[in-house]
């Protein structure tokens, strides 16, 4: 057995890459064909509005992913993460303006709002946006960055628990705070919209949708699969070891300050990526993607997947982020009380998320008790 | 802190840990009070004490946890614990085991050996690593020797108190380490496994060193050759066990007030 | 001019007690004014105001009022059927015939009027004085100085004489003469007023053309120093003044924080719902508000004393049930109370939302909380804060009593101490938890109420002081009570510091990152007691 195969047989069994394949397949071939091959009178076609909404939750999907990775794996729970998918999207938004080139209302080289706080040139912030190879090293170096240095001070100094989670927090509202400001240079409250091309391309066009989609689509599947990489080599079970009894893992002589700082960083930078690829599929990013509360639901799509199953949290993205938008188009007024009680029950009832009780399910079917949730994790 | 900033393990005059006047205070209370003490290489030295003594502070301090408002911690001739963290001071090789048995308990026994094992603990090799045969091997070992190779796939959380016990004296043998710190080994576990962990403690003396920290004085009878007894903070007694009964302070200290 | 003449009314009764049976008005000026041609009424004007004679006032006021007339020799002030004698004041009837009205123009109307205001500096009556004075600060002329003067003299009342000095000064600055300008401005210098530098302002800026306005060197020196002692002696309220926001504000923080530092502090549970309970409290004013608004508006002064307990009540209560149903659930697991607490405080923001609307509601203040105190020239405490500040030191006392002399502050200490020891001695721990956090809701549910004063109320209220309230706590080091009331008064005055050079958001945003900075070097807040490390 070479090293590859034995890869490929750590990380998945044979209905678990199946199961990947069908849904690669899906993303990847079948969704694509249906909404550009079908005519659109067909009841077969996809329209646009469904390949938009369900390449905003795949988006949304690689946050869970991100948030389960530190939260789910590692057990620190980050109320950042919205601030890292934010930072991401406005890197991206502002090579997206820099695209819109003349065409703005005011036909200036400057984006509309800058000409309206009469700037007469770019800020500092926004040198070599207008390259998009820049702007997508800032897509991941900023989160990471800013992850990075915050992650060291917070690690070294052991700020753990619930500690952590409220600095993030303040962090996050201290950054919202900051990117509402007109003087911020990144569009104030409105924030960035109005895009028209992306690498040349019109924005708005079904094909370009569809090969944003699809990009998202191999974004998602990579991410799960290095995902699952990471936690079922020894780097994830030691993180799984430091949530459960850190002090143990420094007796053993691991400096725990460089795993938690590898796995957050790295969460960071996939939240990153995700909003950059978020931001052009919805057409807008502003400060309000910075809010508490965005982040704070991040970690209630993973806890209804399931924390500790990678599967779990795109399923728990999924399924929060498909019942908003039913929601908040059918009652809108009810949205927040099923979120809210989604908060409460979960956490009382489902501490292993659906993915968990699933597991439970099948295991009761099988007449055996299941095994504790936790490494022993997805076998499907 | 962030490289380990020490050299090998220097012991040519035959003492492996050499604390003094070591003191800690929390809030006006004095944990530890110029508190001194040697362990010689290859030695087995059981500390005793009274409640509140300052036992499990003295393992903080040896362990990089607490850091000493005084006093001086080496290991062996030119370590300085007193300037590392946790990890460097398990990586020059003093293992520790805790007063209530720490294991990762959702981690099968298996893997609980394995994250224990002596071997390279930075995070760029432990992405890329996989297990030799030898180090199978060397786990298979030291399961049997805990007596848990049965048990190595369940998770460590189902195994009874006295398994627990063992596995973490296991996870300790993994990192080879020179110095063994024990705190309270036996509590919890029945006369046989008692037994055999002093046993154990006897045949490990000689290539290691050991504290044992235990109130089970039958327990240090058996496999004590030296006894440290601590209160307040200090060492009030030391020499064999025998020597150590009679002293009328510890008596005192006892069965006094 | 009809108010004008309304003044003058009550000045004639005024004068009648203040002045009786004085000598009358000279009659060859008061002739002058009604025979002459304008130039001679002028200076009848600036004669009858340097006099100072109060009881000039009503013959200027009928000549403005179109209501002076001449019989004859007769200078007479006719209203209606009614006539007086200009000169003596005594009444004159029956009407004489073949009257003829004093014609005024103009620009005698507008002399007249800065005329009155002189003569009514000196009136006995404040108010008229107060009106007088403001009048005359923005419309004076040269002839009125040496009556300013007098009035000035004669002037105990502060804000008059302040009037009353901006008035002199203004037009001592407008003199030709160098050395009148020179007193004028050194004058100034010894004011504390602000407005008296926007007096001085002008005479060091320069003009469009690049000219100073002042030609005068030395003049314009004095200026400065003037300027330089006014700032001085403004610096001053500022000081206070910033003192007293960062007071203010670190009440207000201390009160929205008090609540968690009892639930989160004491019994370490992640309540991120406290921001919600506390708007619960603010909209349980607003009710109260309303009903007394219906039922009793004769006392709606007093609605607050209904709406604190009330508050309190609402808030509580909520929080108990939470505590019952939810919390009690998930103790020992700190980051599912917090995700579970968020849920609830989604929820109730929806509930408020339903029931009242997602609009702002309006909480009027009682009207002795309107308005504020001034205690020095640019340094106006305002009555609401000041409260405010009160109450929070009176909630502080409350509590501070509440857990050190009562048993259920000894209760809820044990149990925060030694939960199983507690329980081993007979506390009812469950209950405890459940009246504790009873506690923590209702003092939540105080700082609504007090919120609610200041601001604005609606179903998002909470959410601005969530990330606020846990910064105070974990700054002051949880479960120290006296560590959150510095924590909260330290932000306030820091932030108002910040704030007073660089914006209220980058103040915000500095506070965030100092104390996330000193999280990280001070895990354990600023009066963490470092206790034995706990094993794992």
């Amino acid at each position: 057995m070479g090293p590859l195969t034995s890869t490929f047989t750590r990380l998945y069994g044979t209905k678990g890459w199946l199961a990947l394949g069908v849904f690669a397949v899906v993303l990847l071939v079948v969704i694509p064909l249906l909404n550009l091959a079908v005519p659109e009178t067909s009841p077969y076609h996809v329209s646009t509005y469904w390949v938009t909404l369900i390449g905003k939750i795949m988006c949304y999907a690689i946050v869970a992913l991100a948030m389960d990775l530190i939260w789910g794996y590692c057990g620190i729970l980050s109320l950042g993460h919205g601030l890292f998918f934010a930072l991401g999207g406005y890197a991206m938004g502002m090579y997206l303006m820099r695209q819109i080139g003349r065409e703005g209302q005011y036909q200036s080289d400057l984006p509309d709002f800058m000409v309206f706080l009469d700037w007469k040139e770019f800020p500092w912030q926004w040198w070599g946006t207008d390259h998009f190879l820049w702007a997508a090293f800032l897509v991941v170096a900023v989160p990471g960055l800013l992850a990075f240095v915050f992650g060291y001070f917070a690690f070294r100094s052991r700020v753990k628990g619930v500690y952590f989670s409220i600095i993030t927090q303040a962090l996050t509202f201290a950054a919202m705070l900051l990117f509402f400001r007109n003087d911020t240079g990144f569009g104030g409250n409105n924030g960035f919209t109005d895009f028209k091309r992306i690498l040349g391309f019109p924005i708005t066009t079904p094909e370009t949708r569809m090969a944003l989609f699809a990009l998202t689509g191999i974004v998602l599947i990579v991410a799960l699969l290095v995902g699952r990489w990471l936690v079922t080599s020894k780097f994830g079970r030691v993180l799984a070891a430091i949530r459960d009894a850190e002090p143990r893992v420094m007796f053993c002589g691991y400096d725990t300050v460089h795993y938690k700082l590898a796995i957050w960083t790295f969460s960071a930078v996939l939240c990153g990526i995700a909003g950059a690829l978020y931001v052009p599929q919805v057409g807008i990013i502003n400060p309000s993607e910075m809010s508490p509360a965005n982040s704070i639901e991040i970690a209630i799509w993973v806890a209804i997947g399931g924390r500790g199953t990678l599967v779990g949290a795109v399923a728990g993205a999924g399924l929060v982020n498909g019942a908003k938008s039913y929601f908040t188009q059918a009652f809108p007024e009810y949205w927040l009380f099923f979120l809210g009680l989604l908060f409460i029950l979960v956490t009382l009832f489902l501490p292993n998320g659906v993915v968990g009780l699933a597991a439970k399910l099948r295991a009761m079917l099988a007449g055996r008790r299941p095994a504790p949730a936790g490494v022993a994790e997805e076998t499907a | 802190m962030g490289h380990v900033v020490t050299g090998e393990l220097d012991t040519t005059h035959g003492t492996i840990l050499y604390l003094d006047g070591i003191s800690v205070s929390f809030d006006g209370f004095k944990a530890l009070n110029d508190l001194s003490l040697n362990i010689d290489v290859g030695e087995l030295r059981c500390v005793i004490g009274p409640n509140g003594a300052g036992k499990t502070t003295m393992m903080d301090v040896i362990t990089g946890r607490t850091r000493p408002d005084a006093g001086r911690a080496y290991f062996g001739e030119t370590i300085d614990l007193a300037r590392m963290n946790e990890a460097q001071i398990a990586h020059v090789g003093i293992g520790r085991k805790f007063q209530k048995p720490t294991i990762f308990e959702r981690h099968s026994a298996f893997e609980n050996l394995e994250l224990a094992m002596k071997t390279d603990k930075r995070v760029r090799k432990t992405l890329f690593a996989r297990l030799g045969a030898d180090e199978r091997d060397r786990i298979a070992d030291t399961l049997r020797l805990i007596r848990l190779d049965p048990v190595a796939d369940r998770p460590a959380g189902l195994l009874s108190h006295g398994q627990k016990q063992w596995l973490e004296i296991g996870m300790l043998l993994m990192q080879e380490p020179k110095l063994l710190l024990l705190d309270e080994p036996v509590a919890g576990m029945s006369d046989d496994e008692t037994e055999r962990t002093a046993e154990l403690f006897l045949s490990l003396a000689g290539q290691h060193s050991l504290v044992v920290v235990e109130h089970d004085m039958a327990f240090v009878a058996r496999i004590a050759r030296k006894v440290t007894v601590l209160h307040e903070g200090s060492v009030i007694a030391e020499g064999p066990m025998k020597t150590v009964q009679e002293d009328p302070r510890v008596i005192e200290v006892y069965l006094g007030r | 001019m009809r108010m004008l003449r309304n003044l003058c009314l009550m000045l004639i009764v005024a004068t009648a007690a203040y002045a009786p049976a004085a000598a009358a008005i000279d009659r060859a000026v008061v002739e002058k004014l009604a025979f002459g041609d304008t130039s001679e009424k002028l200076e009848a004007i600036a004669v009858l105001v340097t006099e100072g004679d109060p009881r000039a006032a009503p013959v200027l006021a009928a000549l403005a009022d179109g209501e002076l007339q001449t019989a004859e020799k007769r200078v007479l002030i006719v209203k209606g059927d009614r006539a007086t004698d200009a000169v003596t004041g005594e009444a004159v009837a029956p009407l004489p015939a073949g009257r003829e009205d004093v014609v005024a123009n103009n620009r005698l109307r507008r002399e007249i009027g800065s005329a009155l205001a002189a003569l009514r500096v000196r009136a006995p009556d404040r108010d008229v004085r107060l009106a007088a004075a403001r009048e005359l600060s923005d419309s004076a002329d040269e002839a009125m100085l040496p009556l300013i003067r007098k009035a000035l003299e004669l002037e105990k009342d502060a804000e008059i004489r302040s009037l009353l000095e901006m008035a002199q000064a203004t037009l001592q600055l407008r003199s030709p003469d160098r050395v009148t300008r020179l007193d004028a401005i050194r004058t100034l210098g010894q004011s504390s007023n602000p407005s008296m530098k926007t007096l001085l302002l002008p005479i060091v800026s320069k003009k469009p053309d690049g000219a100073f306005a002042e030609p005068d060197e030395a003049v314009r020196a004095e200026a400065h120093n003037s300027l330089k002692a006014i700032e001085g002696r403004l610096e001053w309220g500022e000081r206070f003044g910033l003192l007293f926001a960062g007071v203010s504000l670190g009440s207000i923080l201390l009160l929205a924080a008090l609540g968690l530092a009892i639930t989160y502090g004491l019994m370490g549970v992640i309540n991120m719902a406290h921001g919600e309970l506390i708007m619960v409290g603010a909209y349980a004013t607003y009710v109260v508000q309303n009903l007394f608004r219906a039922y009793a508006p004769d006392v709606f002064d007093w609605y607050l004393a209904c709406a604190v307990p009330a508050a309190f009540a609402v808030s509580a209560a909520v929080g108990m049930v939470l505590e019952r149903t939810v919390i009690r659930w998930l103790y020992g697991r700190p980051l599912e109370t917090l995700l579970a607490t968020w849920g609830i405080s989604l929820v109730l923001i929806q509930a408020v939302r339903t029931i009242f609307g997602a609009q702002n509601v309006q909480v009027e203040n009682p009207a002795f909380m309107s308005g504020g105190i001034q205690v020095l020239s640019n340094l106006v405490l305002p009555w609401n804060r000041i409260v405010i500040v009160i109450f929070a030191a009176a909630v502080v006392t409350g509590i501070w009593l509440l857990l050190t002399r009562t048993r259920l502050g000894l209760f809820v200490r044990g149990v925060t101490q030694n939960r199983a020891m507690a329980s081993c001695v007979g506390v009812p721990t469950s209950r405890v938890d459940t009246w504790a956090f009873g506690l923590g809701s209702g003092i939540a549910g105080l700082a609504g109420c007090a919120l609610s004063q200041i601001g604005n109320v609606g179903p998002d209220l909470g959410q601005g002081y969530i990330v606020d309230s846990f910064m105070v706590v974990v700054f002051g080091g949880v479960g120290q009570l006296a560590g959150t009331i510095y924590a909260a008064l330290v932000l306030g005055m820091v932030n108002k510091f910040i704030e007073s050079w660089s914006g209220a958001v980058i103040a915000k945003i500095a506070v965030l990152v100092f104390i996330i900075f000193f999280i990280q070097r001070r895990p354990q807040g600023m009066f963490a007691l470092r206790g034995r490390a706990v094993e794992a």
